[in-house]
């Protein structure tokens, strides 16, 4: 085993892990705004825009993700009017397209996601918010929108995975992140199998770190699914309900 | 605290749902301190009554006054009315403290969480007074030592008494009960049912529909018997169940005993 070798090549992998890293946290902050947008079309009962939204989330869970990086940094640039628009100096940058095109597609998928979150809210726990008079947007807030997260969550936390590997995509539009700087090495030491060795460890570590925040998310937000609390010993238990409370039978 | 007149009032309330007719107009008072056991068998419309009232069930036609205040409606395109204004219905349903058959605890807050949400983020008072006063209630209800479980962590009793102290946590005229023993195991019953005849004996003004018929008799001051959509009795537990109550109502009655 060549042991200088690796170590240079993790070097220099490691050296563009921040690009991978940027490019994942971008196009998932992006991606959340998209899907929250999408999703609340989806649900707004209003029927021209829950159709767009259907539409969008067809459009971009329907087609290949890498077709949707080249339309958007090869394709586009051809037409004259975007090489003029004001869009170009964004669009012109390939770590951008990426970002973007990326963002898109998770929309998309995250889109479903939560949509499915609030699908799962038990329609009796919304029934008991609006019988005490809550009006919609606490009752979203209070009750659907934190019931549907918890639901969503598991999903959502497979979505981001999935969007950390999908930056290898960006290699493919000259960003040089991980998997593009890893066949930059190959070129010209034509060792494949070593350095993307390299580059698929990096993956797994930084999708392990990811993994366990997002359990350990799951976890503090759902201490209803875990066992039974301790009983709380200084409360003092009386009442009417209680058993030996001073409360007649009622006769039968 | 007196109100002038009634304190809930229902006018020719009718609902169907397609093309069944579950409630083919009604009409009933409520006066201050009534504790009013809703008897019929299922499908007879009780619960949807009880629904139309805090408008989780909009009636196509009638109308609902909760002390004093009627909820304003206007008619709905193809038919039917809806309410007019949804902050009004908001507002009164405040009033009105709802308890569910299958509890309906939100299974995300503790049971102390599920108490207060209701006077600290609808009523918007503020949150230590709202503590305190949910504290005694959970202790009024027997459940003072379970405050800080989750619903999931209750049995369905304890899990009922958890949700009429939600409902009186929001200060409530009148409590509406819809079946609220109907999902429990038998041994559970009388726990919940201990906790509303303390409620009825502190003078709250109730609707409970019910088929339990030891309460209905022996708590509550009248007793109402829906049948196909109608009020078929009205009376005292002693009219309803004595000698000049309804031939109707006493195959019911007898019913429940084959």
């Amino acid at each position: 085993m060549d042991l200088p070798f690796l170590a240079d090549t993790m070097g220099q992998l490691l050296a563009v892990t921040p690009v991978t890293l940027e490019l994942w946290i971008l196009c998932i902050a992006i991606g959340l705004v998209i899907a929250l947008l999408v999703c609340w079309g989806r649900v707004s009962g209003v029927p021209v825009v829950s159709q767009l939204a259907a539409v969008y989330i067809f459009v971009f869970r329907g087609s290949p993700l890498l077709i949707q990086t080249f339309l958007l940094y090869y394709g586009v640039s051809q037409f004259a009017q975007v090489r003029a628009s004001f869009a170009w100096p964004v669009l012109r940058d390939p770590f951008n397209s990426a970002v973007i095109s990326l963002a898109l597609c998770t929309g998309g998928y995250a889109a479903e996601i939560f949509r499915g979150g609030l699908l799962a809210v038990p329609g009796r726990e919304i029934e008991a918010g609006r019988a005490i008079g809550m009006p919609p947007f606490t009752l979203f807030r209070r009750i659907i929108a934190p019931i549907a997260l918890r639901q969503a969550l598991p999903a959502y936390s497979t979505e981001i995975v999935l969007m950390m590997k999908a930056t290898a995509l960006a290699s493919l539009v000259t960003v040089w992140e991980i998997t593009g700087t890893a066949e930059k090495i190959i070129s010209h030491t034509y060792r494949t199998f070593e350095v993307f060795l390299c580059a698929a460890a990096i993956y797994l570590v930084l999708n392990f770190v990811v993994i366990r925040a997002m359990r350990y998310l799951e976890y503090l937000i759902s201490p209803h699914l875990r066992g039974r609390p301790e009983p709380d010993v200084a409360a003092t238990v009386t009442g009417i309900a209680h058993p030996g409370a001073d409360v007649p039978e009622l006769p039968t | 605290m007196s109100v002038a007149g009634p304190a809930l009032s229902l006018r020719d309330i009718r609902k169907s749902f397609a093309e069944m007719e579950v409630l083919k107009g009604i009409s009933l008072d409520a006066f201050e301190g009534d504790v009013i056991s809703i008897l019929g068998a299922s499908g007879s419309g009780k619960s949807t009554l009880l629904r139309c009232i805090n408008m989780l069930e909009v009636p196509d036609s009638g109308t609902v006054t909760v002390a004093g205040e009627t909820i304003r409606m206007k008619p709905r395109r193809g038919g039917g009315q809806e309410p007019a204004d949804g902050r009004q219905v908001d507002r009164i349903r405040t009033e009105l403290g709802m308890v569910f058959q299958s509890f309906n605890l939100w299974s995300h807050m503790t049971i102390l969480q599920n108490v207060i949400e209701g006077p600290v983020h609808v009523l918007h008072r503020p949150r230590a007074e709202c503590i305190a006063e949910a504290e005694a209630l959970l202790e009024k209800v027997g459940i003072a030592d379970k405050r800080n479980f989750y619903p999931a962590h209750l049995s369905g009793g304890q899990q009922q008494r958890a949700a009429i102290a939600r409902a009186l946590a929001m200060r409530p005229k009148v409590m509406l009960f819809d079946e609220p023993t109907s999902a429990l195991d038998p041994e559970l019953v009388g726990e919940v049912l201990r906790v509303l005849r303390a409620l009825a004996e502190e003078g709250r003004t109730m609707l409970v529909v019910t088929h339990e018929m030891g309460f209905a008799r022996h708590v509550s001051n009248r007793v109402i018997f829906v049948n196909q959509g109608v009020i078929d009795a009205d009376g005292t537990p002693d009219e309803v169940f004595g000698e000049g109550g309804t031939e109707r109502f006493r195959q019911f009655v007898s019913g429940l005993h084959v």
